[in-house]
């Protein structure tokens, strides 16, 4: 695991592509994920009662979605980051086996009040579509802070 | 099935719109070992959270804290209203299925170890009844407030949910051979154009030439437009050309394309036209007339398409 750097305002621009992270989605991802974020919802961890409500396998809780997305924004802006915002929608659901290939784009660097904040856009894309598609505002670190 | 129409069930939610319920309680204090647990099974190696002298936590584990536990309850102290009334209402009236599709978070302070959490939850908007593609429903939009131990406000979120009756359809197959995934549509190959997709599954792109006047056509056809002769053979295509036009698509997103999908008319140079993708290149680049050459690429099994990029 390489270290978590802080990203600059000076250092990107509006377009900079975020580094693409590949997700291997295995029942213990999915099955780990939702007893760390407390959701013991059935379908999360037990694959017969996902396929009784209809579902060919578990399936990933929006819990960990939201985890995945948070670590892909501050894996790329490091630890002196911080979110301010994050909006996404939900699409294809992430089931064991497949991979979710998450990607971003820097929308907008903007200055508010001395504060830099980086708009990105982001998806999550597994064999089916898109799982998750939004956006996110990072306060940025600042150097020498 | 209770015999309401969706106005009326409309009717019969509507006055529990705008009630704030609440509070929801945390069982515990924001600890290391949640965040080490949330952390370790998500990867997350951010070194802010897990620090020698100091815990933070993820500030998308926000709805975390006050999760209900394994046996469904929440911690004593927590109001005993259901926070999805509406919801459940419409599940009983033959609106079973719920997916979230939506959520605006805002973070405004991060959490430290040792802050106790409790949320509280409105229901503020619900839609009229919509059709979708799993079925028909009403978005049900909800706003919650994530509160520490001093009533202050550390997130929000604005959360919206389908609630819908789902189509009768049959169960999903068990024990699938592998996940779900979604191909491009395999075209349909007959007498007058296999050689044309036979050709890219061996690595060439082949032009159709009428043998009697020499005419090169795309895409295939039977006949010669120019002199009505049905004998023809192939040239082998270098796959240059220029960009007679283009349009880039973004939405909707379809599987399993990748947006934005830039699609190309591209002027061979042996002087037909085919239709296909651009990559490599940014939509802003493509520019009508740009150099672009081909690679004969197997996109799925059984599939292979000549896709451009710009000329090197």
């Amino acid at each position: 695991m390489s270290e978590i750097k802080n990203v600059y305002a000076s250092q990107i621009s509006v377009g900079d592509e975020l580094p693409v992270f590949v997700l291997d989605l295995t029942p213990r991802v999915i099955v780990s994920c939702a007893i760390a974020s407390q959701d013991f919802q059935d379908v999360h961890h037990d694959k017969a009662a996902a396929e009784e409500k209809g579902t060919p396998d578990i399936f990933m809780n929006i819990l960990s979605t939201n985890g995945f997305v948070g670590r892909y924004l501050t894996d790329w802006a490091g630890p002196g980051s911080r979110i301010k915002n994050i909006k996404f929608n939900l699409g294809a659901p992430n089931f064991p086996g497949d991979t979710m290939t998450m990607t971003g784009t820097v929308q907008e660097i903007n200055d508010d009040n001395g504060e830099h904040l980086a708009t990105v856009e982001f998806k999550g894309k597994n064999g089916m579509g898109n799982h998750v598609s939004g956006s996110a505002i990072l306060q940025l670190a600042k150097e020498g802070e | 099935m209770s015999e309401l129409s969706a106005a009326e069930l409309l009717e019969k939610v509507k006055p529990l719109l705008n009630r704030r319920v609440g509070p929801y309680k945390s069982f515990n204090p924001v600890s290391r070992t949640q965040v080490w647990q949330w952390c370790t099974a998500m990867g997350d190696n951010n070194p802010l959270y897990q620090q020698d002298d100091k815990v933070i936590a993820p500030p998308t584990m926000m709805q975390m804290w006050t999760m209900r536990d394994a046996q469904g309850n929440y911690p004593e102290g927590s109001s005993t209203d259901n926070p999805y009334e509406i919801l459940s209402i419409m599940e009983e009236h033959g609106y079973a299925g719920v997916m979230a599709v939506s959520y605006d978070q805002t973070f405004h302070r991060y959490l430290e170890e040792g802050d106790q959490v409790h949320h509280y939850s409105t229901i503020v908007n619900i839609t009229d009844e919509k059709s979708t593609a799993v079925g028909k429903g009403f978005f049900v939009t909800e706003i919650a407030h994530f509160l520490d131990q001093n009533e202050e406000c550390f997130a929000e979120a604005t959360i919206t949910y389908f609630q819908y009756q789902a189509p009768k359809r049959p169960a999903a197959p068990k024990s699938s051979s592998g996940p779900m995934k979604i191909n491009r549509v395999a075209p349909i190959e007959n007498y007058d154009n296999e050689h044309y997709w036979e050709g890219l599954r061996q690595g060439k792109l082949l032009i159709q030439r009428c043998t009697s006047c020499g005419t090169l056509r795309h895409p295939p056809q039977p006949m010669c437009e120019c002199c009505q002769s049905t004998e023809w053979d192939t040239i082998e295509s270098t796959g240059k050309g220029t960009v007679y036009t283009f349009t880039v698509m973004h939405y909707p997103e379809i599987p399993p394309f990748d947006y934005p999908n830039a699609i190309v008319l591209v002027d061979l140079e042996e002087g037909v036209r085919l239709v296909s993708q651009l990559e490599n290149c940014k939509p802003e680049d493509i520019e009508i007339g740009m150099a672009v050459e081909m690679e004969i690429k197997e996109v799925q099994e059984g599939m292979s398409l000549p896709i451009f990029k710009p000329a090197q």
